[in-house]
């Protein structure tokens, strides 16, 4: 139905090139947020099919775990993928609940932005570190 | 009279009438707002995630607290929590993307996709959390 190729050109052509339609890049970041969201499905059931057996393992074997390269790649990918839509769904938590605008609604956006960079970061340096250090 | 006649009624809220207290809210509400809740109990877990994940790269001492933690039985219902948010947060939002697609918005059908969605997701977290690792 809504899903040919109108869905991803909402502009005039003119609209694309300018740059400013009133959504601006609206409807991309909703066909990306959509994108990452279609992403997740998988990488969720295999993340709760492998990882949670290693719920209560000890530190050696998490390591071991790790090790391999393909349990690290999709490691990586659910977990950046997943803070990516964790920092898009709290952004419409935000975006609903300061409706009048202000300060206080722009820092709480920069500040979601700002923790879930912090924790992107922490998470891929964590896991590398485990899978590539001897 | 010098001061401002209209700052008494001017600064006091409207009046709003009670409605979360008086109104039940139907099914696909609830849904919706439990998606939103999953979402934001994913979201801490997250971050959980992340340290335990730190501590498996780092620090051996600061990882055996974290196994302790999730050999604890009041661990094990955290987790049970958790995994029953996923698999909730998930079914509801592949709902949203079939939607998103364009189907599903008649009555009969979102009041089917409803209980799939809850009885779906109540089952995936029992059998995942009883069957496939029983030990969790």
């Amino acid at each position: 139905m809504f899903m040919k190729q109108e869905i991803l050109a909402f502009r005039s052509p003119l609209g694309r090139v300018r740059g400013r339609g009133s959504a601006r890049e609206g409807a991309h970041h909703w066909w990306m947020v959509k994108l990452s969201s279609l992403a997740l499905v998988p990488l969720t059931i295999w993340f709760i099919l492998s990882v949670l057996q290693l719920v209560g393992a000890d530190q050696a074997s998490v390591q071991a775990w790790l090790k391999n390269p393909f349990h690290a790649v999709g490691m990586l990918l659910f977990l950046c993928f997943g803070l990516q839509h964790s920092s898009d769904g709290i952004q419409v938590v935000i975006e609903d609940y300061f409706r009048a605008g202000g300060w206080l609604k722009i820092a709480c956006l920069i500040l979601n932005k700002v923790v879930h960079l912090f924790l992107v970061i922490l998470v891929i340096f964590a896991v590398l570190l485990i899978a590539l250090k001897g | 009279m010098a001061e401002n006649p209209t700052a008494k009624t001017k600064n006091r809220p409207r009046p709003v009438s009670p409605h979360l207290q008086i109104y039940r809210l139907p099914l696909t509400a609830l849904t919706s707002i439990s998606h939103r809740a999953s979402g934001l109990i994913l979201g801490a877990g997250m971050i959980i995630q992340v340290a335990w994940l730190w501590a498996a790269a780092t620090n051996a001492e600061y990882f055996a607290w974290w196994q302790g933690y999730f050999s604890s039985s009041f661990g094990r219902v955290c987790v049970f929590f958790w995994v029953f948010a996923m698999f909730y947060h998930m079914a509801a939002g592949i709902r949203h993307l079939v939607w998103d697609a364009g189907f599903g918005f008649e009555k009969a059908s979102y009041r089917v996709t409803n209980w799939v969605v809850i009885l779906g997701a109540a089952a995936l977290a029992l059998i995942t959390f009883f069957a496939i690792y029983p030990k969790l």
